[in-house]
């Protein structure tokens, strides 16, 4: 392994043919190799490294912009007006500028996670030391890290070792973003090619913050039986000082665990969290809570509960100061991204700090030493508590019911509200004293505020819906599976085979954020109707919790329901954001611990082999964030489709296929190197779909690949052509293109399908070795 | 009072902006002018409540009286053919989309591209940017928004409409083409 900035100073040597004095020597990497797989062709890829492989993609999937308006302004010969072919004074076309503002997007997601990672790995490695080893699963895994394997060309052992990694994040990240500046890429398909290298770039950033969490912080290790954890609003003790984490980045948080832990305080505190923090502090510590995803944030301020609002990085409300101030609770701030123009206390005396927030002369500060976060966050609540008495912010229903009289009826509630809600209905109703057409609005709400801000009248409308809805939000108990980490290696060879073969229909990967287009209720359809159907569910994030609230009948959530093991059936919560890494690193593994595929800085062989052969698909159906762009630029360059909601078309371009040009499908025949026509398979690599039925419809249509035996094809055909006779109400119109052989049509359906495929004048064709690289043949025709 | 500004009021769009549908006649006067003209039809008009109808049902009018080949997005196709309508096609809103900013597309019956796309019944922020799209990529293309709110990249739009005035515009257009 490498070693950094070795250094040797000699004062004197002496032998018999000479004399040194000050001899120093400096060594910018020390290599101590000691893994043998050979070096693959692309180490520490360059922005144009897989500029080829990046083309191929796109020559098949093209990207298909969506201004989301007519103009650039990004620098001062701006506004440039773009629209219908002009060119701005720089010279840039729309195409190109669309282009370029994904890469931003991508770029602020690659960065915030890298930073992300490069934050935690400096903390644990001044906790822990740079020798610290890499064990995210014990004997369960061997490829602990396979995005950095196969990226980078290295085998990290020790926090040590992945500091290297992240100086090559670093550095990419700087010149892809250079390459956004005025008068740098003018290519439309170039500046696609780096939203995929950035895309990449983000997935070792998310794979270094998680393995080293994993490792040192002791989180669940690749554990298909991680605890189930509570989750939900009404799993809170209101009777205790409630400490309320939101955000990103776990530092902090374990902080104020290991200070209640060392002080016998922690049964008498509750340690709840919001967003991906919330999944990794019940990582740290399962008896700590999870209030929810996101949307959940000004509800539960504004609830009153949190006697301390602790904030560190992503995704954290900007006016949470101000909101906590409504509700009396002083705020903490942790990370130097997110200063929130509270006063830097780093360095001051604890008591002073704790004296400072109980008596209300500041409404927080910014500490930046987890373990002072710590002591002043427990202190601080223990203090508070008794005082706030849970002081809220949300008005009773007689304030509601006489403050909704005076509503104007101008409706620019619903015209800032981004699910198009009918609030201003609602509040007229509410003025009559029937509050429950508000109470219908609270499950679909996402909870950005929008309306209130646009109330010219300032009803705080938001805490109007949260107030009809606050049975709902008491009776919010559930558990989920905390994050279980990586896939293991074992897992992964007993589901390798029936994956690549297409006897399991394929992985469906339920992650992202929850700008949800009429709530949660649709992903916990979808995670279901998918492990029904003996697909394998991953899901991560905010989505993952989002699946965790509802319960059958039983009063069970899906996660204790179905199995959390990387199976057919299985609803397998990996974790936090970071933790999507191990979704991308489960394909990547099936390739090479099943597939025996050189791994080792072998990145296209690897993504060739996922794009024809894994049956994976990423669902973001509530994807708003630059991040969530960014993970799925990572799926993108290897090769895996990626839907999202139709609130993901303002993400301005997708990435279609198009299966009426038959000129697109063909692949390479490994064994002959024959150009074989293969079908849209998949279809598209980006795509918003308009309703929850189209987007399962599509899932199950995308996970088939050139690949699968016959055998599997029937079962995907099954899964799709089902799904879409029940969702759609009739039978796909393209079933011809995706039957290869007559014995790719399944048994039940071979009537209806032979009748269509007579119509359409079907001829069966072959099942190749696919591949998209040349260099993958194993004998040419011309040498045959 | 019928206003044209976005219906969801931060989305501007910039210098191009829709024309203002005043009167359904200039709906009528573009369809006859076109050669090759063609309706989108959204999830949501299988929800939306005009009156005693729902939108699809115009859609099929409109559809019928013109001889408009209809294309059902999203998951939608069975709620026309339960009415006995076939559309012309059942495509993805971003496929139909996509097709139509390829010059060289045959179309749906391999007669070439289109010269006028309607487009009605898609949620409001995804409609708007698939007209950008169209306003940006398809130059030869003129787009009609149908819905009831103002849609500024279309190239001609409703204002904001109370749905009585929406549904007034929608059987004087059937009506004008031909329909009952």
């Amino acid at each position: 392994m490498s070693k950094k900035n070795i250094q040797l100073k000699i004062k004197e040597l002496k032998s018999d043919v000479a004399t040194i004095k000050d001899l120093q020597l400096s060594f910018g990497r020390l290599v101590t190799e000691t893994w043998t797989e050979p070096m693959g062709p692309t180490p520490f890829p360059s922005i144009t490294t897989l500029r080829e492989w990046d083309h191929k993609l796109l020559q098949r999937y093209k990207p298909f912009y969506m201004p989301y308006c007519d103009v650039c302004c990004l620098c001062t010969f701006g506004k440039c007006d773009l629209t219908a072919g002009k060119r701005g004074a720089c010279g840039i076309n729309m195409a190109a500028q669309q282009s370029r503002i994904v890469l931003l997007a991508c770029l602020i997601g690659a960065s915030t996670h890298t930073a992300h990672a490069r934050h935690m790995l400096e903390h644990l490695i001044e906790k822990y030391g740079h020798d610290f080893s890499i064990d995210i699963g014990g004997i369960n895994i061997e490829v602990e890290a396979p995005i950095t394997r196969l990226v980078c060309g290295i085998k990290p052992k020790t926090l040590g070792e992945l500091e290297e990694v992240l100086d090559y994040c670093e550095n990419q990240i700087t010149n892809l973003l250079s390459s956004t500046h005025t008068g740098q890429e003018g290519n439309n398909i170039d500046f696609e090619s780096k939203v995929f290298h950035a895309g990449m770039i983000d997935h070792i950033g998310l794979e270094v913050a998680d393995i080293a969490q994993v490792a040192a912080l002791g989180f669940p290790k690749a554990d298909p039986e991680a605890p189930l954890v509570d989750l939900g609003y009404g799993t809170i003790d209101s009777q205790k000082p409630v400490i309320l984490c939101i955000g990103h980045n776990v530092v902090p948080a374990t902080g104020i665990v290991d200070y209640l832990k060392a002080n016998g305080l922690y049964g008498e505190v509750e340690v709840a969290g919001l967003c991906c923090t919330a999944h990794d502090v019940t990582r740290y510590n399962p008896k700590a809570k999870i209030i929810g995803p996101i949307s959940w944030q000004l509800r539960f301020i504004r609830s009153g509960l949190p006697d301390v609002i602790v904030l560190d990085e992503q995704c954290v409300r900007t006016d949470s100061v101000l909101e906590a101030q409504k509700i009396k609770t002083p705020v903490i701030v942790t990370s130097e991204k997110n200063c929130m123009g509270l006063p830097n206390r780093t360095n001051d005396p604890v008591d002073a700090i704790v004296t400072d927030l109980t008596e209300g002369k500041v409404a927080g500060v910014l500490i930046l030493d987890p373990e002072k976060v710590g002591e002043v966050v427990v202190r601080t609540a223990v203090k508070v508590a008794p005082t706030r008495q849970k002081f809220k912010a949300i008005p009773n229903v007689e304030d509601i019911i006489q403050r909704a009289k005076t509503c104007t009826k101008c409706n620019d509630c619903r015209r800032a509200c981004p699910q198009d809600l009918p609030i201003m209905e609602a509040v007229s109703e509410a003025s009559n004293s029937n509050l429950d057409a508000l109470t219908n609005l609270y499950d679909l709400c996402i909870g950005c505020g929008r309306c209130e801000n646009a109330c010219p009248n300032d009803l705080p409308l938001h805490s109007f819906i949260v107030k009809a809805g606050e049975k709902k939000l008491k009776e919010e108990k559930f558990k989920i599976r905390s994050g279980r980490g990586a896939i293991q290696d074992v897992e992964i060879r007993n589901v390798g085979s029936p994956i690549v073969l297409g006897e399991i229909p394929g992985v469906v990967a339920v992650v992202g954020c929850s700008n949800y287009p009429h709530g949660g209720k649709e992903v916990i359809d979808i995670c279901q109707e998918f492990a029904n159907r003996r697909y394998i569910v991953v899901t991560s994030g905010c989505a993952a919790m989002t699946a965790a609230m509802y319960k059958n009948e039983e009063g069970k959530t899906l996660y204790e329901m179905y199995s959390g093991s990387f199976e057919a059936g299985g609803i397998v919560n990996v974790g936090s954001c970071v933790a999507n890494s191990h979704i991308a690193g489960a394909a990547i593994k099936i390739a090479n611990i099943f597939a025996k595929r050189n791994l080792r800085a072998n990145y296209e062989e690897i993504a060739d082999y996922i794009h024809n052969r894994v049956g994976a698909v990423g669902l973001a159906w509530g994807a708003y964030s630059q991040k969530a762009a960014a993970i799925g630029a990572g799926f993108w360059r290897l090769g895996i489709p990626v839907v999202v909601g139709p609130h993901g078309a303002k993400y301005r371009r997708m990435l279609l296929g198009r299966k009426d040009r038959e000129e697109d499908w063909y692949v390479y025949d490994a064994r002959t190197g024959d150009r074989v026509y293969v079908g849209p398979a998949p279809e598209h690599l980006f795509y918003a779909a308009e309703s929850k039925e189209e987007a399962m419809v599509m899932i199950a249509k995308l996970c088939m690949r050139p690949n699968d035996t016959t055998k599997g094809r029937a079962i995907k055909l099954t899964h799709w052509i089902d799904l879409h006779k029940r969702l759609y109400g009739t039978l796909p119109d393209d079933i011809s293109l995706f039957v290869r052989t007559e014995l790719d049509i399944p048994i039940t359906m071979k009537e209806e399908i032979h009748k269509i495929l007579a119509e359409k004048k079907w001829k069966e064709n072959r099942i190749p070795d696919p591949t998209l690289l040349p260099r993958m043949i194993r004998k040419r025709k011309e040498e045959a | 009072m019928a206003t044209a500004e976005p219906w969801q009021k931060a989305e501007i769009p910039g210098p191009t902006k829709a024309l203002v549908i005043t009167k359904p006649e200039v709906v009528v006067a573009m369809l006859q002018r076109a050669k090759r003209p063609i309706l989108i039809v959204g999830h949501e008009a299988a929800e939306t409540q005009i009156g005693d109808k729902k939108l699809l049902d115009y859609a099929i009018r409109i559809s019928e009286v013109g001889k408009i080949p209809l294309v059902a997005t999203g998951h939608i196709v069975g709620e026309f053919v339960k009415k006995g309508f076939q559309p012309a096609a059942s495509m993805p809103a971003v496929d139909i989309g996509n097709r139509l900013v390829d010059s060289e597309w045959k179309g749906l019956d391999g007669n070439g591209n289109y010269d006028l796309a309607m487009l009605m019944g898609i949620t409001y922020y995804m409609e708007w940017v698939l007209f950008s799209a169209l306003k940006h990529f398809s130059l030869n293309l003129k787009t009609i928004s149908l819905d009831r709110y103002y849609h500024p990249h279309a190239s001609w739009s409703f204002p904001n409409l109370s749905v009585e005035n929406w549904a007034q515009n929608l059987e004087m257009i059937v009506g004008k083409l031909g329909g009952a």
